[in-house]
């Protein structure tokens, strides 16, 4: 029982003296919470289903601050940034979690300024209740800190993170993006990179009065590396926050976000898929709290699972005594390709207003007999009938997506990370 | 068994997770053991508490019935009462046990597990612990180490028990927890059916209810278990009532082997209590149908585990949740499957139902799955009682807490009609008890 108490901090023994000599007040206080916590275990019930074991077994240096050029652009034309769809957006280029004006190029009608120069914090994330956080704001260097004006339309914006390294590092970079009201974009996070490394950005997002935010995070880290990531959005009256997550890379992945209703007539989306293979874990956590009155949340989450994959969903949907009227659904889908795949789910309802209407459903299977013998008796092959019964899971989710440039970029990325099924064919 | 408890005690902390929460118990202060006052057996109604007898005439149970309820003994060769076994439990010491006779005929063992341990040590010996081993949790570590009685059940091959059989635990003594400990084994092709209900008179302290049950079926064996758990749930202060902390546990060892819960929770100031399943054998079945009320200040966090182990093993969970007061109800449940088993399937409901806008009603699967060959579906609602409904009800001519008693029982019918006949009568009437002064 006491395992609660107790300092925890030889957990963080990979970040050696990193998180000594703190002086600025807000990093001190994340830095003293973290000590008492520690990095959270499995008997840490929001943890249950993720093990940061993974980070115990080396040690994380801060990035150097120089970097290969060339490989940088190698990997944004692999992401497909320097031709198609993308290649013409404004973007804003973090290279192991500094700021590549190199490679940026920054969005008319928004502003922007970097954490790097600011060093100020939002009041959105939590580090007293959640570990993560707490380590990026103790260490985190430099963010993108975007504004959109009320009543602005921002357009389509790439926010790009790419890790290369050769050491075993981590970088915390610290984000937040503020729609005032009646301000509208659509932020298209990327995440990926090469070697060894942790990446933990917190994210906060602040949405006006009938502002309109589309957030789309692509997720395709390297095969050897971890992303822990955390999002807090808070919604006020009649604005909308509608994420996606596509979580495709990484040997551990954890998407983590928690959107607030914070006003009457808001809108939360949710929504997520995941493609996993090999011995990748990915995560997806959130915890949607309806504190106002009428507002609607919507939460679609898809996994895709093979060989030693493992999926992971928690979804949690709070509703506030005051949140009256709240119409909130979630569900949960996976479908898992091989005999050694997992997938934990953890829908969650916490409810405490009479007049609602909330439900939530998961299921969990394989691909279905009949349908890939329909497809076979009409000459398809088996191979390709199971690519298209997992294309077709997949695509009820990438629907959800409402911007078209967005869309399209997740199925391409989708479509190439897909041999992954042949397996078990 | 009891020193193994204890260590466990020391190193075991209690659980963190469940959504409830109390002042700390004092261990030391509660009393482990307190002999019966009365005479082993009432006689005669006459001689049963009246307080218990009231609670009876609530529920409109007819007199014969009442008296077999309170364990009244019968006399040699009476045959007018329908056939039910009953065992009753008085802070934790076994009082009375009827039918032996007829149930001997059958090869039937029924006993306080005290006897059983004395006359058959070899069955104890063999199951006792196997399904809730001693250091399971803090709850099953303090029973192991304090139990003093309970039931035992031995259902030999191929026989189908010929009659319910009902354990009636009821806590009587003041400052005592009630530590109970039921065993029930039945093998091959055997088959039993097991009511159980419980009582305790208003006492303004809290007291404790730490039991465990273990059930065990064997090849093509089945197991029905029913609850009525009506433990005093405190007064609309919250003060006093029972802390429901329980573990029960059933092991599907046998290929085909059936294990169903049903429970009717409407008592208790805390519940905490995840009746489980065990599917080891190949195609072994567990269900488990759940009513849980809550209502005042109660607290409850109830669920089940349905841990499938063996190829096609299947499993159904019906949770109706009702909370009322302000009072909190969450449904808790686990449904694993591990790699081997193929062709698991699990189908899960659960609905909660809030009346008023001072409590809560919250929801908590969690579904770990192995294997590509099982399909998992769950599915879960919140609603409250339309105005739509009560307005039929109330221009019906029914009051208003007519009308939500019975929409209250069309909402739980998928569970009551899981209950045995005698049982489901008195769960109907249970809720509408426990929903008294919730509405208007």
């Amino acid at each position: 029982m006491n395992a609660i108490t107790q300092d925890r901090s030889d957990t963080l023994a990979p970040f050696g003296t990193r998180l000594d000599g703190v002086t600025d007040p807000v990093r001190k206080a994340a830095t003293g919470a973290l000590h008492r916590s520690g990095l959270p275990d499995r008997r840490v019930e929001e943890w249950r289903y993720t093990s940061l074991r993974f980070l115990a077994e080396t040690p994380l240096a801060a990035p150097a601050d120089v970097y290969d050029v060339a490989q940088i652009q190698a990997q944004l034309e692999e992401l497909g940034l320097t031709d198609g769809p993308l290649a013409d957006l404004p973007r804003l280029v973090f290279v192991n979690g500094r700021y590549a004006e190199a490679f940026s190029v920054l969005p008319a009608e928004v502003d922007v300024s970097l954490f790097a120069k600011t060093q100020t914090f939002g009041p959105l994330s939590c580090p007293d209740r959640d570990p993560l956080t707490a380590l990026n704001t103790a260490l985190a260097a430099d963010g993108a800190q975007v504004r959109v004006p009320a009543g602005k339309k921002g357009g389509d914006v790439l926010l790009v993170s790419l890790g290369q390294t050769d050491a075993s590092v981590s970088f915390h970079p610290r984000h937040s993006v503020t729609l005032e009201d009646g301000a509208d974009l659509t932020l298209i996070s990327i995440q990926a990179g090469r070697g060894r490394y942790l990446h933990n950005p917190v994210l906060e997002v602040s949405v006006g009065a009938e502002a309109n935010l589309r957030h789309i995070t692509l997720q395709t880290e390297g095969k050897e590396a971890a992303c822990l990531a955390t999002t807090y959005a808070q919604v006020a009256e009649r604005g909308t926050y509608n994420s996606f997550v596509l979580g495709l890379g990484g040997v551990l992945s954890r998407q983590e976000i928690h959107a607030r209703l914070a006003a009457p007539f808001a809108t939360v989306h949710v929504n997520g898929a995941q493609m996993l293979g090999g011995r990748q874990i990915g995560d997806v956590t959130s915890v949607i709290t309806h504190a106002a009155p009428d507002c609607i949340s919507r939460q679609t989450v898809r996994n895709v699972l093979d060989g030693h994959a493992r999926g992971v969903f928690q979804g949690k949907v709070y509703v506030d005594r005051v949140a009256q009227k709240t119409d909130g659904y979630q569900m949960n889908q996976a479908l898992l390709l091989s005999e050694n795949a997992e997938i934990d789910a953890k829908p969650e309802l916490e409810i405490y207003a009479d007049d609602v209407k909330c439900s939530h459903g998961a299921t969990v299977g394989a691909l279905d007999d009949d349908q890939l013998f329909y497809l076979r008796s009409r000459g398809v092959p088996e191979a390709e009938a199971r690519q298209i019964l997992i294309h077709a899971f997949l695509d009820e989710a990438l629907g959800l997506i409402e911007d078209d440039v967005a869309r399209t970029v997740c199925t391409q990325m989708l479509a190439r990370s897909f041999p992954v099924a042949g397996e078990n064919a | 068994m009891a020193a193994g408890g204890v260590s466990h005690l020391a190193e075991n902390g209690r659980a963190k997770w469940a959504k409830v929460s109390h002042p700390p118990i004092d261990y030391q202060d509660l009393h482990y053991y307190a002999a019966p006052k009365k005479k082993p057996g009432p006689k005669s109604l006459e001689e049963v508490d009246p307080e218990l007898l009231r609670t009876y005439e609530k529920l409109g149970i007819p007199l014969h019935e009442q008296a077999m309820l309170a364990g009244v003994e019968l006399p040699e060769g009476e045959t007018s009462r329908p056939p039910m076994a009953v065992d009753a439990v008085f802070d934790s010491v076994s009082v009375v046990t009827t039918f032996r006779k007829t149930l001997e005929e059958a090869g039937v063992i029924f006993c306080p597990i005290s006897e059983a341990v004395r006359d058959h040590p070899e069955l104890v010996r063999q199951y006792l612990g196997s399904v809730v081993p001693v250091g399971d949790n803090f709850y099953a570590a303090l029973n192991s180490a304090v139990f003093t009685d309970g039931s035992f059940v031995f259902v030999p091959k191929g026989v189908r028990c010929p009659m319910e059989l009902s354990t009636y635990f009821r806590i009587n003594a003041k400052n005592t927890g009630q530590f109970e400990r039921t065993l029930i084994v039945v093998e091959d092709g055997a088959s039993v059916s097991y009511l159980e209900g419980c009582t305790a008179p208003m006492r303004d302290e809290n007291q404790l209810h730490a039991a465990v049950v273990e059930l065990v079926a064997m090849e093509d064996a089945s197991i029905k278990y029913s609850t009525v758990q009506n433990w005093y749930p405190g007064d609309e202060n919250g003060r006093g009532g029972i802390y429901n902390f329980v573990t029960k546990r059933g092991a599907c060892r046998g290929a085909r082997s059936k294990i169903s819960w049903t429970q009717v929770e409407t008592g208790s100031a805390i519940t905490w209590k995840y009746p489980s399943c065990i599917l080891q054998g190949e195609g072994s079945v567990g269900e488990f149908y759940s009513v849980a009320v809550t209502n005042n200040h109660q607290q409850a966090d109830t669920g089940t585990k349905m841990i499938h182990i063996g190829r096609n093993t299947r499993s159904t969970i019906i949770a109706k949740t009702i909370s009322a007061g302000q009072s909190d109800s969450t449904y808790r449940g686990l449904v694993r499957v591990l790699p081997k088993a193929s062709g698991a399937r699990n189908f899960t409901q659960c609905d909660s139902l809030l009346i008023g806008d001072q409590c809560g009603a919250h929801t908590v699967p969690y579904i770990e799955n192995r294997n590509m060959g099982a399909r998992i579906e769950h599915e879960a609602t919140t609603s409250k009682i339309s105005e739509d409904q009560l307005f039929y009800c109330r221009q019906r001519g029914l009051s208003e807490e007519d009308a939500v008693g019975l929409i209250v029982n069309g909402f739980c019918r998928d569970v009551l009609k899981e209950l045995p006949m005698e049982f489901a009568v008195e769960a109907q009437k249970l809720l509408q008890i426990s929903l008294e002064g919730s509405v208007g």
